[in-house]
């Protein structure tokens, strides 16, 4: 086999292992809450943001202004839940897709307007490892790692503790939930919180391979919301499983045209896939 | 009914009055109110009975290239360039439309399918940069003024083209969305099922005022293109557009006739006076505060500013009315 395109097939699986973790957030947010984040991508922009600007103009170390964006973004996703979806729980589920497009126009205005439309980069750089012929870039084996560690993270609160469970069951079942004496506010407020959280991590690894611009999620936003209906949207599981294919999907095309073209055979491919199996197809 | 007619002849005269009156530089922004206007209004067809598409960037983006390219590569007349632009988009609009509507794939997942539409014409400007100028944009051969290559450097006869085409938008949109069409997709915009059977011929209602909307916006996104001679995808196609359509239509008020293009007027006058005010330093500015209302509008006004307007007539304390009102003629 040619040696590019096997790099090419490891990067894509790298890259899977980030968009899974940040399909992961948005899954949970869509399973519990029953909305579609639209501006997530920009949260992680956000987060990179901070991290830049902690790291490579106040010195803070690496880890430390990771801490900081993970704990940042969560509060951010926390807040937009309480001023923004909050008042519109109970309307049209497709108002509150449009208030978060609101949101995502204001995140990336706002960054333009502080930060001016300059790509910064953190300046982090790590060394590629040589497996054989094969270059792999120690950054994105990194974020891989981390990613999965996290994805598991999230997996085991669900699955192994009392809230996780509530968690789980407010998805399957909003009205009784109430009844069982779970507090649905709390509750909708952490699943918030852990899906900033999760753009936050998401954002301390992808400030190791990209710049960061105020239009950043744009670029890779979209692909996020294919991955999910992919999977089937709330279905954490198939989220996971799609981002591994759309990774494949974008690296292939990418060694084999042009990177816009990936994408768009990526986008293509997504819209003939909703129409064999509408609801996702990694649904049973 | 006569009192509306007599009305909309005010607007209208008005209306051609205006450039007469206004500077050049009023001009060009009434110019834009009126083609955004016009996609607007085609957007909330759709999206007044719940079919919200982000997918409308895509439609605009291949009305705007199909007539440019036509007539800088091959010399065709943007009179036949854009009918051809229009044609391929409703094509789009069945490509997509039809398997959508079968499936019922509706919400979220419609939202969601015409938006990765969008991102899949955007990305395919780009990707086709020897022929389109990729994210550079491109300029439509200029030959001054002519019918021909339907260029007019004087702002007058482009805006009156503009009023044109805008009433023409309104009136499709009232033929369209009126009487059993509009009970029809109202039904079908509230249950699809039962619509279905009461005997409403769901996918075909659907389908309609879908490809009706496409071959609108693409007129606009042509009409742009020869008013501005400049395209580029960012500004006819992609997400962005997409969005920024949905939500100046929601801003206005997508249930009346005249909400589209007040929300057109509301945003563009924002934006401008926005830019004048702060200058350019602060690029960004304008969009930060745009996003603020836009969540503020979807959260307090969901019926936007002409809702907002018929709400505060309507609370307003009638005048005695004579009781016994003559009969109608």
């Amino acid at each position: 086999m040619d040696i590019f395109l096997l790099e090419a097939m490891i990067n894509g699986v790298l890259l899977g292992g980030v968009l899974a973790l940040l399909a992961l957030g948005l899954n949970l947010i869509f399973g519990v809450i029953d909305v579609v984040w639209i501006c997530y991508a920009e949260l992680v922009m956000c987060g990179m943001y901070a991290i830049y600007w902690l790291s490579a103009y106040y010195g803070w170390p690496y880890p430390l202004a990771c801490l900081a964006a993970i704990g940042g973004v969560a509060a951010l996703g926390m807040a937009m839940h309480r001023l923004v979806i909050e008042p519109i729980l109970g309307s049209a589920p497709i108002n509150q897709l449009l208030a978060t497009g609101g949101m995502l126009f204001f995140l990336q205005s706002f960054a333009t307007l502080l930060f001016g439309t300059d790509f910064r980069n953190v300046g982090i750089r790590l060394p590629a490892i040589e497996v054989g012929e094969i270059f792999i870039s120690t950054s994105r084996l990194f974020a891989f790692v981390a990613a999965i560690v996290g994805a598991l993270a999230v997996y085991f609160f669900l699955s192994r503790t009392y809230i996780g469970t509530a968690i789980r069951a407010i998805s399957q079942d909003r009205e009784i939930m109430g009844l069982m004496g779970v507090d649905e506010r709390r509750i909708y407020l952490l699943t918030s919180a852990i899906g900033g959280a999760l753009a936050g991590l998401g954002s301390c690894l992808l400030v190791l391979q990209y710049d960061v611009h105020p239009f950043l999620g744009l670029t890779f936003g979209p692909i996020l919301f294919m991955i999910c209906v992919l999977g089937g949207l709330g279905n954490m599981l198939g989220g996971v499983l799609a981002a591994f294919v759309m990774g494949q999907i974008i690296a292939i095309g990418g060694y084999f045209f042009s990177i816009e073209l990936a994408d768009v055979i990526a986008f293509v491919l997504f819209i003939v896939l909703i129409f064999i199996r509408p609801q996702g197809i990694f649904s049973r | 009914m006569s009192r509306s007619i007599a009305l909309w002849g005010v607007l209208v005269a008005a209306l051609a009055l205006l450039p007469f009156l206004l500077p050049n530089y009023f001009l060009h922004i009434a110019i834009q109110v009126l083609l955004w206007g016009l996609i607007y209004t085609a957007w909330s067809m759709m999206g007044r009975f719940g079919l919200v598409s982000l997918g409308h960037g895509a439609f605009m983006g291949v009305g705007a290239y199909t007539s440019a390219l036509l007539w800088n590569l091959y010399g065709i007349t943007p009179w036949l360039g854009i009918p051809a632009g229009v044609v391929l988009t409703v094509l789009l609009a069945l490509v997509i439309g039809y398997p959508c509507f079968h499936l019922r794939i509706i919400g979220h997942y419609f939202a969601l399918v015409t938006l990765a539409l969008s991102q899949v014409v955007a990305l395919a400007i780009v990707a086709a940069r020897d022929v389109t100028g990729g994210s550079l944009g491109m300029t439509p051969r200029a030959v001054g003024e002519s019918v021909y290559a339907l260029q007019f450097p004087d702002r007058t006869q482009f805006y009156f083209i503009s009023l044109g085409l805008w009433l023409v938008g309104l009136a499709i949109r009232h033929w369209a969305n009126s009487g059993m069409r509009s009970a029809a997709l109202e039904a079908i915009g509230e249950d699809e099922t039962a619509a279905a059977a009461v005997g409403i011929h769901v996918m075909r209602e659907k389908l309609r005022v879908t490809m009706i909307s496409a071959a609108i916006t693409a007129v606009g996104g042509s009409m742009f293109v020869q008013y501005l001679m400049y395209v580029n995808p960012e500004t006819v196609s992609g997400v962005g557009v997409s969005l920024q359509i949905v939500f100046a239509s929601i801003a206005g008020g997508m249930y009346g006739t005249l909400g589209p293009t007040i929300g057109s007027l509301l945003t563009l006058s924002l934006t401008e006076g926005l830019r004048i005010a702060f200058g350019t330093n602060f690029i960004g500015a304008a969009n930060t505060i745009y996003g603020i209302l836009l969540i503020l509008f979807i959260i307090f006004m969901p019926r936007g500013l002409l809702g907002l307007i018929q709400k505060l007539i309507a609370k307003r304390p009638q005048r005695a009315r004579p009781t016994a009102a003559p009969a109608r003629p």
